[in-house]
């Protein structure tokens, strides 16, 4: 496999890919249900859950790059984000014996229920 | 563009739970015709089928950056996806009772990336300020350190961290990377969380240095930073005082109607 020079941007749960050029992206991938791994060294890959065996690597200039975009890239899932929401929500429930969406009255929004999403 | 379009049919179909799903009319692009499609709302993406049992959806729609709102339609119940920029399309879309159209316009209103992340943060705030009390006082007869004041008073909130909650390693807010989402700030101080993929990290590892968002595109509710419970406050009433601006006008519009 050839190594091309990309320029990478994460934004949002997208990571969007330019030739180093140019000011349009060539393309992006939806960063859900994937799986970041660590490569060899400077190496992280990303897969999909639905195509495991396909992956995407990327080679950094540096493990320390390396290693920054692998924390960032496993956080950046919409489901993540959701699944600390639910975290908090749970902790501050059990803490304070109040749900703190309540005053913001969004505790009912099915984005935000505790317990049944399936993962 | 490319796009890995199999993740996207695969995050469409499987069996996480959607955040709305239902029948709507969508309004062709070229023609004006409305075509009956099943849409599912999962996160920020908007997917549309073209029927309920279809395997594979026949468009997405990504709701970063847009605004929702009632149009002026022959149809009823019709409200708008509207997107920002020269080239962008709106959306035209249209429920099928007012119920399922004030439902929609809800949902859509907070599918944003940006809303969820205000949220989290918000709740991530008052958990610090629970645990740690907001002038770094101890919380549950436990006395912090002076270095585990939750407010930062220098210029590098990132460089903060809270320690370890009971049986959950502390990791890195990977929010931070995300500085060219309209609205987005500086970063947290961190984030704890107990649902992730199964790769937990028990050493928050350090962050990059980031560029502050320059001027960003305006979000869908002009999205100011999110660094107080105030600010969160006039945020979340904006986004419901849209709401319910949308629920009066088709209640007027309604009773305009009326013979």
């Amino acid at each position: 496999a050839v190594l091309k020079k990309r320029l990478v941007k994460l934004v949002v749960n997208f990571l969007f890919y330019f030739r180093t050029d140019e000011a349009e992206p060539i393309g992006a991938l939806l960063l859900e249900h994937c799986r970041i791994t660590k490569e060899q060294e400077n190496v992280f890959s990303i897969s999909f859950i639905e195509e495991p065996e396909r992956k995407y690597c990327f080679e950094c200039d540096s493990e320390e790059q390396c290693q920054e975009w692998i924390e960032a890239l496993k956080r950046a899932s919409y489901e993540f984000m959701r699944r600390s929401l639910i975290f908090y929500r749970n902790e501050i429930q059990k803490m304070t014996g109040k749900d703190p969406l309540e005053q913001y009255g969004i505790s009912e929004e099915a984005r935000f229920q505790l317990g049944t999403r399936k993962q | 563009m490319k796009l890995n379009e199999r993740s996207l049919a695969f995050y469409a179909t499987c069996d996480s739970p959607a955040d709305n799903a239902g029948f709507l009319y969508k309004r062709g692009e070229r023609h004006t015709a409305y075509h009956r499609r099943w849409f599912v709302l999962k996160g920020n993406m908007l997917f549309y089928f073209e029927e309920r049992e279809s395997r594979e959806p026949v468009g997405v729609i990504v709701l970063e950056g847009c605004t929702v709102e009632l149009c002026d339609s022959a149809e009823d119940y019709a409200f708008a996806i509207r997107f920002g920029g020269a080239k962008s399309r709106t959306y035209v879309l249209a429920a099928e009772s007012q119920a399922a159209m004030e439902s929609w316009v809800k949902s859509l209103s907070r599918a944003s990336f940006d809303y969820m992340r205000l949220v989290v943060r918000e709740l991530e705030k008052q958990l610090e300020e629970m645990r740690w009390g907001p002038a770094g006082g101890g919380g549950g007869g436990r006395q912090s350190p002076g270095s585990w004041k939750p407010k930062s008073s220098g210029p590098e909130r990132s460089q903060e961290r809270l320690p370890a909650l009971p049986a959950v390693p502390p990791k890195e807010n990977g929010c931070a990377v995300w500085n060219n989402v309209p609205g987005a700030e500086r970063p947290p101080d961190t984030s704890v969380c107990g649902g992730h993929d199964g790769e937990g990290n028990p050493r928050p590892p350090p962050l990059p240095p980031r560029r502050r968002a320059s001027s960003g595109e305006a979000g869908s509710a002009g999205a100011a930073a999110a660094e107080s419970p105030s600010t969160f406050c006039r945020l979340h009433e904006q986004y419901g005082r849209e709401v319910a601006r949308l629920r009066q006008d088709w209640l007027e519009r309604q009773r305009g109607h009326r013979p």
